[in-house]
């Protein structure tokens, strides 16, 4: 079977479950949603057929499961948002409209992904302009700068920055990995890399996370800084680098959170939710832990869980549900993971830790055939980066970690978040057509490269 | 560059695990306990917007139920008592702002309909709303007016705090009456102000004097007394003993009332004249450890098996100072149902209750029950009362010999000037002294009726009461209330 017939034989789970699931939370909230509210699953496949027919024609040979996978995280991300509030799940519909458009602009424009390389500095500025864009415009959400507002769309400039610095850094470290991986001298076992070309990595580096200081975003830091040691490992393949990198970053980190109140606090509040007198902000990660344990195994079902409060206990909003009258915080963004513990218990939530990691398999697995040094790069890091984001946020929400707000990708609500991801699916399906082409048009593609 | 890929991959499952883990250890493993913490309001909020199920009489009066309110799509439901202040207790209420007491607490699960996962599961399938099980108790209405009534009008002197009356079925443990009087009306624990002045207030009217109020049990415990000596076949009911007065009793001498000396007498004589150096004597010769173990056996040292929250209950015995004692006290006086500096001997209604229906059923103590029926919303009986057996106190010959001396007690005794619907009935009346010297006593009588064949059996007594005798104030109460029980009534 060719790879796209087994892609659209894979998409056949991702419309039984939109069905089944828009058909459940109807039939238990018929009384609170429209009955044209359930032509938004129809109106989501849709847009999953015609991403397939165009992956079809641009990039046949392309990983089969790595689009069905990211489809199935987005339709249980639209059936949890349709649950929460059809209005919203309208919402998250039209934005995989524009998700798609880019998502095809993207392949199209980067038909040769390789001109990245070519553009890193300025890609590497955009990022980092990206990043500092909600500190220059002032909008604080929790002490945290996350957001730029653009009209009506408020658009979170790291979920775009995260490609731009991968892009970066696996265009760097493919030029560089020699060099870097020539010891110029050990010190005490440890290699000491020439700081020539240590130079640029360091500088970007330290604005990354100078920037973070200003954002004061926990949850991106970790996720750059994470995907940054994986992209220097896999190019020099010295550990000896990851342990200075994760002893610098415990640095940070410990210096960050002694300095900085509000990344202090959600230190305390990690470390004793239910503490007496306690920050006011654990009431987060208490509703969290508090709607888990009500999913028990098998979940109380897709619209049977307490969400929105009840008559006498909903406070006077002036704001729409789920913004305000909830009684889990952001349930569809942060904190959607909880409601999918909540309503489909240990077992749904350990599917979707699956799809994940499934997802990461998928990423690395073309990382492992991809012909040459960049697109490896490219492909592992824009998976590592992909695969921690859905690790600090599930592990916020689950107490792993400190709670820090990163969304989850592909499920949670948001433009920016299915945007940038989808973005970044197009880029792992450029490289993964590439490695994947039938061998006299790589052998070609090769020796064009002159590898 | 493949091995290290591969590494990250397999780093990346690590992480994803501890996810797993941290997973199932908010939804199984610590799930009761996050469900407990006290800042978790989802049970709270959750329970209330389930209808509860409504509580209703044996006699078909409803005593509580639940209305939506707030409207609109999310409604809470609220308690309503049409009934007031008639069955704040032993009923209690069930609200938001108050919590919960009473058999509101106690029969929790099934007004709200808990069910097993199974069940629920089921009903998830059918698409069926969880809703609260509609429960039948055995209280009866009329009977709960009547004592309520009865004891209204025995505790107006202001320096009487209240009284109790409790009314079980002895064949069946079925309580019929449970009043506690000064009352509260639930509809009113809504209002927190009303709630805290209601809590402060120094006639405790929140306090269920029939379970949680304990008192010298006086003469009426002489039952007691004369059950272990009956039943250890150490006397019988014509056992003579020298019952002058006053007799050293524990080195110290005790009067009959009235200071009349009996000269020889039997058993039945001195139950019927309810004689204290008869049954200090009898008391004696049994010793603490029988004593004890008899009491035991009716159920004193432990809260009353009642279907009843264990905080809103009190244990009755022998208490010093430093809480329930088991040896080491007068026993000659608790035989008699006071007791010395040593230890005081201190009884509830329900539990002198207990001891009547424990002689009427044939010296078997069915385990006491507020429970009738359950059902389900459509109609299905889920729970049913079936009758337990508690403990077998005494034999059944015991138990007739001790049931023809209390009748003699209604025929010729204490309590001849007592009526039920002109049938024989068995009693005795209580009068224990709590201050001689203002003439303040604590009334007591305790009954069943008929004598034959028993329906009903009683316990009341009022607190605090001047120049009260157990006849004349307490066995009024009981007797109107034994005869709107007994057939027909």
């Amino acid at each position: 079977m060719s790879a796209r017939n087994r892609e659209l034989l894979a998409l056949v789970p991702v419309a039984v479950l939109v069905t089944a699931g828009f058909a459940a939370v109807f039939i238990t909230r018929s009384n609170e949603v429209t009955d044209l509210s359930l032509t938004y699953g129809g109106y989501f496949l849709a847009l999953c057929v015609a991403a397939h027919i165009f992956l079809r024609i641009r990039l046949p040979h392309a990983d089969p499961y790595l689009f069905p996978l990211c489809a199935l995280l987005a339709a249980i991300g639209l059936v949890v948002i349709y649950r929460i509030d059809d209005g919203l799940a309208f919402d998250q519909a039209s934005v995989f409209v524009l998700g798609l458009v880019l998502f095809c602009v993207t392949i199209v424009a980067l038909r040769d992904y390789h001109v990245l390389e070519r553009y890193r500095y300025l890609i590497a500025t955009a990022g980092i302009l990206l990043l500092i864009g909600p500190f220059i415009t002032r909008n604080e959400t929790n002490g945290a700068y996350l957001s730029v507002d653009l009209g009506p769309i408020s658009f979170q400039p790291a979920e775009l920055a995260k490609i731009c610095i991968v892009i970066f850094l696996a265009s760097y470290l493919a030029e560089k990995r020699e060099m870097l991986s020539v010891a110029a001298r050990r010190v005490v076992g440890l290699t000491i890399p020439p700081l020539k070309h240590f130079g640029p990595l360091l500088v970007v580096w330290g604005a990354a996370m100078l920037m973070l200081v200003f954002i004061r975003d926990l949850g991106s830091s970790l996720m750059f800084f994470g995907a940054f040691l994986a992209l220097l490992y896999v190019a020099t393949r010295r550990f000896s680098y990851v342990l200075v990198g994760l002893a610098m970053f415990a640095l940070g980190a410990y210096v960050l959170g002694t300095q900085i109140p509000h990344v202090h606090e959600r230190f305390d509040i990690w470390l004793d939710p239910f503490a007496p007198n306690g920050p006011a902000g654990a009431g987060q990660i208490q509703q969290s832990l508090f709607a888990q344990a009500d999913g028990g195994l098998f979940g109380q079902g897709l619209g049977e869980s307490l969400l929105k409060l009840p008559g006498p206990f909903a406070p006077d909003c002036q704001q729409p549900f789920p913004e305000c009258g909830s009684i889990l915080p952001a349930p569809h963004t942060d904190f959607i993971f909880a409601v999918i513990t909540m309503e489909l218990g240990l077992f749904g939530a350990c599917g979707v830790i699956l799809i994940y990691a499934l997802i990461a398999a998928r990423g690395f697995k073309t990382a492992v055939m991809a012909p040459d040094g960049f697109s490896k790069l490219l492909a592992a890091g824009l998976t590592a980066i992909f695969a921690l984001q859905a690790f600090v946020i599930i592990g916020g929400v689950t107490k792993v970690i400190p709670l820090t707000g990163v969304t989850l990708p592909f499920v949670s609500f948001g433009g920016s978040s299915v945007v940038a991801n989808m973005i970044l699916l197009a880029l792992l399906l450029l490289v993964s057509d590439r490695a994947r082409r039938p061998r006299p048009d790589r052998a070609s593609e090769l020796g064009e490269l002159g590898r | 560059m493949n091995t290290p890929i591969v590494r990250i991959y397999v780093l990346v499952l690590l992480l994803f695990t501890t996810l797993v883990y941290f997973t199932s250890k908010w939804t199984v493993f610590d799930a009761d306990e996050l469900e407990a913490n006290q800042k978790n309001r989802r049970p709270l909020i959750e329970e209330q917007q389930i209808p509860r199920g409504s509580i209703t009489t044996a006699d078909g009066v409803l005593v509580a139920e639940s209305l939506p309110e707030g409207g609109g799509r999310n409604p809470v439901y609220v308690r309503r008592y049409p009934e007031g202040a008639l069955f704040g207790n032993p009923v209690g209420y069930s609200f938001v702002e108050a919590e919960r007491s009473g058999i509101e607490l106690s029969e929790n699960d099934l007004l709200i309909g808990e069910e097993n996962e199974f069940a629920s599961i089921i009903d998830q399938i059918r698409d069926e709303q969880p809703a609260g099980a509609n429960i039948t108790l055995t209280l009866d209405a009329e009977a709960q007016q009547i004592a309520t009534q009865g004891l209204q009008s025995a505790v107006t002197d202001p320096e009487t705090p209240g009284g109790a009356l409790v009314a079980i079925e002895p064949a069946t443990g079925a309580v019929r009456a449970m009043a506690s009087v000064p009352g509260f009306d639930p509809n009113a624990v809504r209002n927190q102000d009303t709630f805290r002045e209601l809590q402060r207030d120094d006639s405790s009217p929140l306090l269920n004097r029939a379970t949680q109020g304990v008192y010298p049990p006086g003469s009426t415990m002489k039952v007691v007394t004369a059950a272990a000596a009956l039943d250890s076949g150490e006397f019988d009911p014509t056992t003579v003993l020298n019952a002058d007065s006053p007799k050293e009793i524990s080195g110290v001498p005790l009067q009959n009332s009235g200071g009349q000396s009996f000269g020889d007498i039997d058993m039945t004589t001195a139950l019927t004249n309810s004689v204290n150096t008869y049954w200090a004597q009898v008391g004696e010769q049994l010793g603490a450890d029988t004593m004890v173990e008899y009491m035991k056996r009716f159920g004193f040292y432990s809260v009353p098996e009642l279907d009843y929250p264990s905080s809103q209950m009190e244990e009755s015995g022998v208490y010093s100072t430093d809480g329930l004692v088991e040896e080491d006290f007068d026993v000659g006086r608790v035989a008699i149902g006071q007791g010395g500096a040593e230890g005081q001997l201190l009884a509830s209604a329900t539990q002198m209750a207990e001891v009547a229906a424990a002689v009427a059923n044939d010296g078997t103590l069915m385990k006491p029950t507020f429970l009738q029926s359950a059902k389900d919303p459509d109609g299905r009986t889920i729970e049913e009362l079936d009758p337990d057996e508690q403990s077998e106190v005494i034999s059944e010959e015991s138990a007739a010999q001790l049931t023809e001396m209390m009748t003699n007690v209604t025929r010729e005794g204490t309590a001849a000037g007592l009526s039920v619907d002109g049938v024989e009935f068995a009693g005795k009346t209580g009068t224990a002294e709590i201050d001689v010297a203002a003439g303040i006593n604590q009334p007591w009588f305790l009954a069943f009726a008929p004598s034959e064949d028993p329906q009903i059996a009683v316990a009341a007594t009022i607190e605090r009461c001047t120049g009260c005798f157990g006849g004349e104030v307490a066995g009024p109460i009981a007797t109107q209330v034994m005869e709107s029980l007994i057939d027909g009534g």
